[in-house]
């Protein structure tokens, strides 16, 4: 009896007290704020938990990624070409053949060329086995492939761009810049650009939406998102055929003196 | 061995000593004026979907990060303070092919059974679109914040809250999110009818409910906007700290910004911020730990920056 009336008396100090504090913004504040960065490494304890909650995914992920889609008789890398590279052009041309027959299917007729970017391309690739862990490496973004229609004065933008001197991935046109950097010779499917025509360019929806600063992209006739991501078309253009040999040609070049 | 600086809010130096004798009282005293309090801030960013340590043939992060490691770190501090949260400031996902193979949801399962308690929105999180992202949230047992994403025309609408409080040993601890502007890096497509909310405005609001409305100690903003810009009329989290007023802390993402330690940054009122952010990857965690006692007790504005 005694007891419960004590602990009354307390509860009711501690609501009181709760009352009061109620009334300002809150109870406590900070007096000492101290900052540090643990780094996670080789040198932190493990859980084990953890290690067996990912082992299943791992093992699905590895077997998936090791498995063996074509062979590469050499090594091709993005540096062995100026205005065009053996790597570049197997992944313009992988677009190219991959992805038409999607557009096509849709539209009823192919489009013409295509334009990714130097900057996309994010690995060598590899003499050996070339597996489904290459199309990653060589494309880990999720970026798709969309088909933009350019007036034949967008495509002259898109020609002036090029006369930057990168070694932008293309397939189905050709240019060549004389030895001052100017534009000598600009095709679509072998034919000079004609104004009154407009031209479908497959492209990735990364430089569509002005990455690279590719703004001719900005306000096309019309656009067609393919929902076919570019790691998908290299991997399926891997699975087509047993040897990948590009070759770097003369689909952009610069005259020399 | 770090070099540790000491900053004084004033030069109240003697208060702290002062403080000391408090936790003697007995009665009605220790009934009035509570206990001291110790709150740990655990935090990652951007992490981008990296669940295994970085390859031993990583030019920069050979074998850094992990999560099965992050988890042993974790387990250790909350054995050291149990009043712990731990947090996120987006990016989750996107980067290796666990996200390319199961769409996040491994990274949501672990963050999950590491106990995390809340997480904010990073532009990456969109990569499957929004409704990826909506696939995932069975598997996160976590709270996603978001003070400025309105996603009520879209698949996520319920899925997030502005703010949650957590109560850690009586200390109440008000935790919000904002997220960077989608377009123009995120497709249209893929965000679909979120609509992004000024992330200035958004905080300011949020905050003055967290103080009062929702009476809290400490605030706490998860931040996807990137550390600082160039261009400072773009908003990012030191442009916020120094705009607001009422954040204790802002744990960054989205720059990737690799701190030594965190930034001070004084705020509207010449009050101290903190802006964290521990680059990417998983390679490290920010650690802040916050020492409190009852307001009557403190000096009006003395704290120690032990950074």
């Amino acid at each position: 009896m005694r007891r419960t009336t004590l602990l009354t008396i307390i509860y009711a100090i501690v609501i009181y007290t709760t009352a009061i504090s109620c009334k300002e913004e809150s109870h406590y504040a900070p007096e000492r704020i101290k900052g540090e960065i643990i780094p996670v490494n080789q040198n932190s304890p493990t859980s084990e938990e953890i290690t067996q909650a990912i082992l299943p995914y791992k093992e699905a992920i590895q077997a998936e990624m090791d498995s063996v889609l074509a062979i590469a008789p050499a090594s091709y890398t993005k540096k062995d070409g100026k205005l065009n590279t053996a790597v570049g052009n197997m992944m313009a041309d992988a677009v190219y053949e991959m992805a038409n027959p999607v557009f096509q299917k849709r539209t009823g007729y192919p489009f013409n060329a295509v334009l990714l970017n130097y900057g996309g391309i994010r690995s060598a690739l590899n003499k050996g086995n070339i597996t489904t862990r290459t199309a990653y490496e060589l494309m880990p973004f999720e970026n798709e492939v969309v088909v933009v229609e350019l007036s034949g004065k967008q495509m002259r933008s898109l020609f002036e761009y090029l006369k930057g001197g990168s070694a932008h991935p293309i397939a189905g046109m050709e240019v060549q810049l004389s030895a001052t950097g100017d534009l000598l010779r600009t095709q679509v499917q072998g034919q000079d650009i004609d104004d009154n025509e407009t031209y479908f360019i497959a492209t990735s929806d990364y430089l569509k939406n002005g990455g690279d600063h590719m703004t001719f992209f900005e306000n096309p006739v019309s656009t067609l998102p393919l929902d076919y991501k570019i790691r998908n078309v290299l991997i399926d253009y891997f699975k087509k055929y047993d040897t990948i040999a590009p070759v770097r040609d003369n689909r952009f070049t610069r005259d020399s003196k | 061995m770090i070099r540790r600086t000491f900053i004084k809010q004033t030069a109240a130096a003697t208060s702290l000593v002062g403080l000391g004798g408090l936790t003697m009282g007995m009665g009605v005293d220790t009934l009035s004026r509570k206990q001291k309090k110790h709150i740990t801030i655990l935090h990652t960013n951007d992490v981008h979907s990296h669940i295994e340590p970085f390859p031993s043939n990583d030019p920069k992060y050979a074998n850094l990060g992990g999560a099965a490691r992050r988890m042993g770190v974790i387990t250790a501090v909350r054995k050291e303070n149990p009043n712990t949260l731990l947090l996120d400031a987006g990016d989750i996902f996107q980067g290796t092919p666990y996200f390319n193979f199961y769409g996040g949801e491994l990274e949501f399962k672990l963050m999950s059974m590491m106990g995390y308690d809340a997480a904010t929105i990073g532009n990456h999180d969109f990569d499957n679109g929004i409704g990826g992202l909506a696939a995932q949230m069975p598997n996160a047992s976590f709270e996603l914040l978001t003070a400025n994403y309105d996603f009520s025309n879209t698949i996520m609408d319920g899925l997030t809250k502005p703010y949650k409080v957590f109560v850690k040993d009586g200390v109440r601890i008000g935790v919000f999110g904002l997220g960077i502007k989608l377009s123009g890096l995120v497709n249209q497509n893929m965000f679909k009818e979120t609509k992004y909310l000024d992330p200035l405005e958004m905080a300011t609001d949020t905050v003055k409910t967290l103080r009062q409305k929702e009476r809290c100690d400490l605030v706490i903003c998860l931040s996807h906007l990137g550390y600082e810009y160039r261009n400072r009329d773009t908003i990012s989290d030191i442009a916020l700290a120094g705009k607001t007023e009422g954040i204790d802390l802002i744990i960054g993402g989205h720059t990737h910004t690799f701190l030594k330690k965190p930034t001070i940054v004084q705020n509207k009122n010449e009050k101290f911020v903190l802006v964290n952010q521990v680059g990417w990857g998983g390679i490290n965690l920010g650690r802040v730990d916050f020492y409190l006692d009852d307001k009557n007790n403190l000096e009006s504005s003395s704290l120690v920056l032990d950074i």
